[in-house]
């Protein structure tokens, strides 16, 4: 039994870890199939998947009905939203699924006018957020947090008309800031990532870490 | 004055949004001029010869859709122009609409034929693997457009056997798969490409422009209303600078506001004591 | 002296377009033929592409094209394959193949692939022969040599030599000190505090009787961040299970799904607690971006959980769910490789894990040396990552740019 919970993932983990870092460099045909394979394993796994997502969506939400869990309520709208899309994707318009996506019906209309605008206004939460956020959090505590200040300032303002028409010299700087002080921290950061990326990549392939299994040892 | 620090921020809130709708009411414009980065986009467009190859990826859903459609649409106006091939893909799922939305509508006004002058592949799941499918046999990573036919013999295809014989390809993104698009497709595949973005990304694609592994990039919603103008077509990215530099320096007097009343409050002086 | 120029120049122009210098004068174009035309394998390649080489001709300008022809037999049928601008194409442009001497601009490079020249005859093993033409307009010139090549599959690719000799230096580094960790397993590692006050805000969950909530990042499985995120969700359910609280975990992507649900399922098990398992508490909650936001959201106000997790790779999202968890009072601690959002989390968390510390995580919350020992590994990489730099910038000030061509990624 640990011979199939452990050894056999951590061989599979091995071996494809191995082979899929050489892969990259080997041109020859062999090895481009052998990727392609791979990346067809791939999409297969991904398509199957999406269903345990979605029993893991709908059976989480049945669950809060049954129980009367607080805002159960929210969780009929998941059951109506799903059954409204799905029903009208099959119908497509009167030609049914199986045949190609007919234009213009009523799930072009779902997506567009409901999927569109809540996603929007989600996203455009963020403006409102960070407007709260700046308020509270930027202070010009220390020398280094007011050096912060002032270059968060010039961004913004470089980073939209206004900028350029209070002076030439804004944007230019809020590009320099971007890309040279910025930048040069990034990269070091990202270099550091890359790293631990990396060892974090050999410890999975030579079965080191091994919590992506379940459990420790 | 403390209780100044500690406002509600349901205020705040309340002042972006009379902020965001006053500017949208009021008609003032403002210049865009183009930045360099975006500018090479443009040029690289131009560059290319009638008939050229485009690939045009969506690869963003509806909550960018104010960021990165208006970007879409002036990049599918300046290709049609020029009479460019466009193939127009997406790697999200929730990008398929708005994708096909773009390419068609913008067809539409210069009399583009579907599958003759562009082409519309959809979505496909894989990310990295369907671009390294893409870069090995579009035909077999797509053997059907998003309509239903049969790709290998759309005309508007001719002489695309794989990602190597495109002539560009644009990412537009609201996640990492400008990042995914270099990895497994430009470094494997050799095909140039430009890259636009949401704002909140667009510092992380500077690494890539500094290397050129992409040769152009436009950021948000100001990247766009610059393609706008560079395209002579101020549209809805251009209107959109004007509640975004509202706000903006609306944040700038909330950050000197605070600040001000910070050190009034004798903030400061706790700090340096602190220490 | 007019004239001894004009006598000259004449002279000259006679000698360089002597035939037996360079092999053919065109008649009416005066143009001079390249020499050294060549066709080869291409190194590197999975087999699709032959090489052509020449060297520069003099003739060469704007105006003045070069042409390939093909075909698959030493006597044609011949095929035009490329035309060119004879001013474009040089061997300097493929360092990948040539490396990056100045002289490369001495010469020409084509690479073809010239089976797709004959669609429905394509044969692997096929040798394929080339002549070489310049042409003005609608005059060609051929060059008259014929050469030949058979395009075959290379089993490694030279140009990314530099790429395999870092790639193994530095997982042999990462396993040497795997292995010296095992001998000697009292390694020093820097306090980070985010990690230490896991505890506290489990803790602080225990006493005020609330859910801990665990946030994935938007990346699946594939994602480095993803699996160091899984693994750190593991040692946080273990304690979880030691604590006797409950642990929510959200995430979007399905596969991520199953495997948070079996890494925590486990780690119940190992705390000797696996009643207290409820696979109904590791969800997916949405599969998109905003509304997996409004999803976590809503279980953060309804639910005020007392401690929230954000680990991973996250875009947007990250402030929206931060100033969310800060609104509800939340011990918050964030860990994430995407540095876009780390002002956000850090404004808005109580502790923020950056970077490569997201990649630690699991080392230091296990404090098993195996694991600990590739961190020494990294700090290794960075010292010699800085050494390069720090070299490289002078070397690249004084205009020696070795150490730049050394490190090309192709």
């Amino acid at each position: 039994m640990t011979f199939l919970k452990r050894g056999v993932p951590l061989g599979i983990a091995f071996l494809m870890g191995v082979l899929m870092a050489f892969q990259y460099y080997v041109p020859h045909e062999h090895s481009k199939a052998f990727l392609e394979l791979m990346t067809r394993w791939d999409k297969i796994i991904a398509g199957f998947a999406v269903f345990i997502g979605a029993y893991s969506l709908f059976h989480l939400h049945y669950t809060r009905i049954k129980r009367r869990a607080a805002g159960w309520g929210y969780s009929f709208f998941v059951f109506v939203g799903a059954f409204v899309t799905i029903a009208f994707g099959l119908y497509n318009g009167g030609e049914a699924f199986w045949h190609d996506k007919k234009e213009g019906t009523m799930f072009d209309w779902i997506y567009m006018n409901i999927q569109v605008p809540a996603g929007a206004t989600i996203f455009s939460i963020l403006a409102f957020f960070m407007a709260s956020a700046a308020y509270r959090t930027f202070r010009a505590r220390t020398v280094e947090s007011t050096v912060l200040l002032v270059a968060a300032i010039i961004v913004m303002l470089g980073r939209v008309p206004v900028g350029a028409l209070i002076s030439q010299y804004i944007p230019v700087a809020a590009d320099w800031i971007m890309g040279v002080p910025n930048l040069a921290a990034k990269r070091g950061i990202l270099l550091g990532v890359s790293l631990g990326a990396i060892a974090t990549s050999i410890k999975i392939i030579f079965g080191v870490e091994r919590q992506y299994l379940g459990g420790g040892d | 004055m403390e209780r100044l620090l500690r406002i509600d921020r349901r205020i705040i809130f309340a002042f972006v949004a009379v902020a965001v709708i006053v500017s949208l009411l009021l008609e003032f414009r403002l210049p865009v001029p183009a930045t360099p980065p975006v500018e090479n986009i443009f040029s690289k467009i131009e560059s290319l010869p009638q008939g050229a190859h485009l690939l045009l990826a969506f690869d963003y859903d509806p909550s960018s859709k104010e960021e990165l459609q208006p970007m879409a649409i002036a990049l599918l106006h300046h290709c049609y122009q020029k009479n460019l091939r466009v193939i127009g893909m997406t790697l999200w799922p929730g990008g398929t609409g708005l994708a096909e939305q773009a390419v068609t509508q913008v067809a539409s006004q210069y009399g583009k034929k579907n599958g003759e002058d562009y082409v519309f592949l959809g979505y496909k799941p894989g990310v990295a693997s369907l671009i390294i499918n893409m870069g090995e046999d579009l035909y077999t990573a797509f053997p059907k457009d998003f309509y239903g036919n049969d790709t290998s013999t759309l005309p508007a295809l001719k002489g695309v056997e794989s990602l190597k014989d495109i002539d560009y390809v644009i990412d537009l993104a609201a996640g990492a798969t400008i990042e995914t698009w270099i990895a497994f497709g430009k470094e494997k595949y050799r095909f140039e490409m430009g890259a636009g973005c949401t704002a909140v990304i667009g510092p992380d694609l500077y690494p890539f422009l500094d290397s050129r592994q992409i040769n152009g990039l436009m950021a948000g919603l100001k990247g766009a209303a610059e393609y706008e103008s560079l395209v002579g077509r101020k549209a809805q990215a251009t209107e959109g600078m004007r509640p975004q530099s509202v706000t903006h320096v609306l944040v700038i007097v909330f950050i000197l506001f605070s600040n001000a009343v910070f050190i009034l409050s004798g903030g400061l002086r706790t700090v340096r004591r602190g220490k | 002296m007019r004239l001894p120029l004009l006598l000259l120049s004449t002279l000259l122009t006679v000698l360089s377009c002597n035939p037996c210098n360079h092999g053919a004068l065109a008649q009416g174009l005066e143009l001079i033929l390249p020499e050294g035309f060549k066709a080869f394998d291409t190194p590197n390649d999975s087999g699709e592409t032959i090489s052509l080489t020449w060297k520069v001709s003099p003739s060469e300008s704007t105006d003045i094209d070069y042409i390939i022809y093909l075909s698959p037999s030493t006597d044609g049928p011949w095929q035009e394959a490329v035309r060119f601008r004879s001013d474009t194409h040089y061997k300097s442009d493929a360092p990948e193949l040539f490396g990056f001497r100045k002289k490369l601009r001495n010469s020409h490079f084509l690479r073809i692939e010239p089976r797709r020249y004959f669609p429905g005859k394509e044969n692997k093993k096929a040798v394929y022969y080339f002549k070489l033409a310049m042409a003005r307009g609608e005059e060609v010139v051929p060059q008259g040599e014929v050469v030949s090549a058979r395009a075959k599959g290379n089993w490694f690719d030279l140009s990314k030599l530099n790429n395999l000799i870092i790639m193994v230096s530095f997982s042999g580094i990462v396993l040497f000190f795997i292995a010296h960790a095992r001998r000697f397993p009292h390694l020093f590692v820097r306090r980070i505090s985010g990690l230490d006050a896991v505890d506290e805000a489990l803790g602080r969950a225990t006493e005020m009787g609330r859910p801990a909530l665990f946030v994935h990042g938007l990346t699946g499985m594939g994602s480095i961040s993803t699996m160091a995120a899984v693994n750190i969700l593991g040692r946080i359910a273990r304690k979880v299970a030691e604590y006797d609280t409950i642990l929510k975990v959200v995430n979007n992507d399905p596969i991520v799904l199953s495997v948070s649900q079996e890494v925590v399922k486990e780690s119940y098990l190992e705390a000797g607690r696996p009643d207290a398992y409820n696979q109904d508490n590791v969800v997916l909650v949405a599969s998109e971006q905003f509304p997996y936001v409004v999803a976590v959201g809503g279980i953060m106000t309804r639910e005020r959980t007392a401690a929230n997790f954000f680990v991973g790779f996250f875009y947007a999202e990250s402030l929206i769910l931060a100033e969310t968890g800060a609104a509800t009072g939340a011990i918050q601690v964030a860990a994430t490789d995407s540095y876009t959002q780390l002002p956000f989390f850090i404004t808005t968390c109580d502790y923020t894990l950056m970077g490569e510390e997201l990649y630690a995580a699991s080392a230091y919350l296990s404090r098993e040396p195996m694991l600990l020992g590739s961190l020494r590994a990294q700090d290794l990489g960075k010292a010699i990552i800085i050494l390069v730099l720090f070299f490289g910038t002078i070397l690249a000030s004084f205009g020696i740019e070795f150490i730049t061509q050394v490190f090309r990624a192709f």
